[in-house]
């Protein structure tokens, strides 16, 4: 950086301080005490106003739930809460039906997110070429993303329809029965999984390929005349540069397929959506906990659930970062 | 802080509201835009008072025209209604406001599955009706389902659901069975048991690809709710594992899904819909308000081709109704009773009913020509006001429990899968009362 930046902008720079002959010593002290002071504390003035937002917002709901996972709270009478203690976790973790939104929740991630990152490697690869017209590709791709769940997953709801709907039509073509997809097991977590793949994939792909320009060329100069390919480039060059990029994905990935919500809602709606499906099929950890809350109407589990997937994300983000370790190491 | 991808606050809410389903776009609509209407100010520099109504799904006051009415007659009274399609949504967002005391209309509608819950807990939250409005105008049941123990009423009954059998006439012919009214009520009159040995006689003839009933847990409803005990005891007990009504109607629910007599429809669901356009069930469990339904999504090709008969075995029964409540923390409350007495009062209902087709709660518009003469040309011009109106009032006063809907809902589900998966009976009752369980909690 250019050193003649003066460090704190209107107060001058440094030399003034030590230009002190017209002020009396005692005068002065107090000045570079203040100084001092100005020069530790600003930094915490500058950044308060998130840290308090933050507390409002994040950190004070955060604790409150915790609260209220260890009483018993109705919907009906919030005023009243009876404290139980963990009872409310041991009701959730004893709840097969918990459970099946925890695998539900575990399969849709990783079905949704590793086809979802290795297409955007793959797409972000692509828009990296000398292509013409290239911001014109580079916006089409992040359109999905703009839209919003609600109209993808209602969009797509229509898609997988029983009766009448796009894909059941196409597969009639072909002379293949319709599929119910919404109320089987694995097709309503894989039709959930697409709507997702299809919402991100445009999005990572971009900030795949914000990395990838960081990437210095003449990497990729030296790797051709070494008589590398594109593959090899691509496998031996851009991949290793890219790991905290990839890394980062991974972990936003995560949390968002921990936090599925609308899609899976949506995709059938009414009675059976707001459960997951008519045996579970399709329930996420977040549709676990909106049915608690706000249809069987108990506070105190629901809380519980929230608390829960903070743990498990948690988890997530732990193994996450040991791996990231591991490779990191075994790399250099 | 939150890196929320999926959905974060706002589009979470838009989510939630669309999940109703049926018509996405104008939900979405109704989803962003339902915020902020209590900040306006009550009553503008005329003295012009703002009365508000929040309701759910169709209360057909819009379709009689009645606001506009209230509004001619009471030049200072200007009307704002605010419905959510889906009273699952409704309702959660109701009783927040109930606890905040913010964000609630001046007069808020009440679904009967709800009722007893509100009773029980947030009675201090509602205006005392029975000040303004003489209850003994409805029929009796009704008025004690929103009365408390101290003689408070919460709520003002809006309509009831006398339970009927709709029916195809033309598929019924065609399957060789009877398709005149009072020959299809004489061949059930023996109960539910005779409905589903009609429906086997139907299913060996039956045009291709249609079934006799849309969905068993309508029929599970229909004999549930003939029984003055239900999910609930007198003394507040839940005692829906031993109650006989729900194990007689499961057992039927369980009977008609292994003889295949039901297309396993959710009801109202998309499929639902869908079926009764392409006109392939032959009968539907109907309360009341279940031929403004029918009608409504099986369209003008299959009108005069339905009917309607007693219910099997001439049962009264009542499978639900709404009520009008009052908050009690309003800024209008003497203006919102005034406005609640006249929608419930007998000229308004019957406008309803003639609007929409939901029956009558006040005994006094039974005796009005639009009640009582009225004819459905959608169901071969049957004499509805005359059907309903006689079983009005011999419908039992069922005990109500506060997590009946849910209760209700959940078996529906059970119900379901039992048709459409093949789930076996106990598999489905357990599944069923674990749920239940939970519930209750």
């Amino acid at each position: 950086m250019a050193t003649s930046t003066p460090t704190r902008g209107a107060h001058g720079s440094k030399p003034d301080r030590r230009a002190p002959k017209a002020i009396s010593p005692g005068r002065q002290a107090w000045r570079s005490r203040l100084w001092r002071f100005d020069d530790k504390a600003s930094p915490y003035a500058y950044i308060a106003p998130f840290f308090l937002v933050f507390g409002a917002f994040g950190l004070y709901p955060l604790i409150y739930t915790g609260w209220i996972a260890l009483h018993k709270v109705e919907m009906t009478n919030l005023d009243q809460m009876e404290w139980v203690g963990w009872e409310n976790f041991s009701t959730i973790l004893q709840d097969s039906e918990f459970w099946t939104a925890v695998s539900n929740t575990f399969i849709i991630g990783v079905i949704s997110t590793v086809p979802q990152l290795l297409v955007a490697l793959g797409l972000a690869h692509l828009l990296n070429y000398k292509l013409r017209a290239s911001t014109f590709w580079r916006t089409i791709i992040l359109t999905p993303y703009a839209t919003s769940v609600a109209s993808a997953a209602l969009v797509f709801a229509l898609v997988f329809r029983v009766d009448g709907g796009l894909l059941n039509w196409l597969l009639s073509f072909v002379g293949l029965d319709g599929i119910d997809w919404a109320s089987g097991h694995w097709t309503s977590k894989i039709a959930i999984a697409v709507i997702v793949i299809w919402r991100w994939t445009g999005y990572n792909a971009l900030i795949y390929l914000a990395a990838m320009q960081a990437v210095p060329s003449d990497l990729y100069e030296a790797a051709s005349i070494d008589g590398a390919s594109r593959w090899q480039q691509f496998r031996n060059v851009t991949i290793p540069a890219l790991r905290p990029t990839i890394l980062f994905t991974i972990v936003i990935s995560t949390i968002g397929s921990m936090q599925l919500f609308g899609e899976p809602l949506l995709l059938e709606g009414g009675a059976n959506g707001a459960q997951g499906g008519s045996e579970h099929q399709y329930e996420t950890l977040s549709i676990y906990l909106y049915n608690y809350g706000w249809n069987l109407l108990h506070l105190g589990p629901a809380a519980a659930v929230a608390w829960a997937m903070l743990a498990l994300l948690l988890l997530i983000a732990a193994i996450n970062w040991l791996v990231g370790r591991v490779t990191r190491k075994s790399a250099a | 802080m939150r890196i929320t991808r999926t959905v974060a606050g706002r589009s979470r809410r838009t989510a939630v509201m669309a999940t109703t389903g049926l018509t996405a776009a104008a939900l979405l609509l109704t989803g962003c835009s339902d915020s902020g209407s209590d900040s306006e100010e009550a009553a503008d520099a005329n003295g012009k008072i703002t009365l508000t109504l929040a309701d759910f799904g169709q209360f057909g006051y819009k379709e009689a025209g009645l606001y506009e009415k209230y509004e001619k007659a009471n030049p200072n009274i200007k009307i704002k209604v605010n419905t959510t399609a889906d009273e699952k949504i409704y309702y959660p967002k109701f009783l927040q406001q109930l606890n905040t005391g913010s964000g609630l209309a001046d007069v808020q509608g009440i679904e009967v599955g709800r009722v007893k819950e509100l009773v029980d807990t947030k009675a201090d939250a509602f205006a005392d009706l029975s000040e303004a409005i003489d209850t003994n105008q409805w029929v009796n049941w009704k008025s004690l389902q929103a009365t408390t123990d101290e003689g408070k009423v919460i709520g003002a009954g809006t309509d009831i659901g006398p339970m009927s059998l709709c029916y195809r006439r033309d598929l019924f012919e065609q399957a060789g069975l009877p398709a005149d009214r009072e020959e299809v009520a004489a061949k059930v009159a023996g109960g539910w048991e005779d409905y589903l040995k009609m429906g086997e006689e139907y299913q060996k003839k039956a045009p291709k690809d249609t079934f006799f009933m849309d969905s068993a847990s309508a029929m599970y409803n229909g004999v549930v709710s003939s029984n003055e005990e239900q999910y609930y005891s007198k003394d507040g007990k839940a005692i829906y594992k031993e109650s006989a009504g729900v194990q007689a109607g499961w057992d039927l629910a369980a009977e008609a899904a292994e003889k295949k007599l039901t297309a396993g429809l959710p009801q109202f669901s998309d499929k639902w819909q869908a079926a009764l356009r392409k006109g392939t069930v032959a009968t539907v469990a109907c309360p009341a308000w279940m031929a403004a339904q029918i009608s409504t999504y099986a369209g003008d090709a299959f009108k005069g081709k339905w009917d309607i008969a007693r219910t099997p075995g001439q049962t009264a029964a009542n499978w639900g109704g709404s009520f009008l409540g009052v908050p009690a923390k309003g800024k209008h409350v003497k203006e919102a009773m005034a406005f609640v007495k006249w929608l419930t009062a007998p000229e308004q209902q019957a406008a309803v009913f003639k609007a929409v087709g939901v029956f009558p709660s006040n005994k006094g518009a039974y005796e009005l020509p639009e009640v009582k003469e009225a004819k459905l040309p959608y169901f071969n011009d049957a004499p509805i006001g005359e059907i309903y109106a006689e079983e009005s009032q011999v419908i039992p006063a069922a005990v109500l429990g506060p997590k009946d809907g849910v209760i209700k809902d959940t078996i529906s589900t059970q119900i379901n899968n039992m048709e459409t998966r093949g789930t076996s009976s106990d598999d489905a009752w357990k599944a069923a009362t674990e749920a239940i369980d939970k519930v209750i909690g």
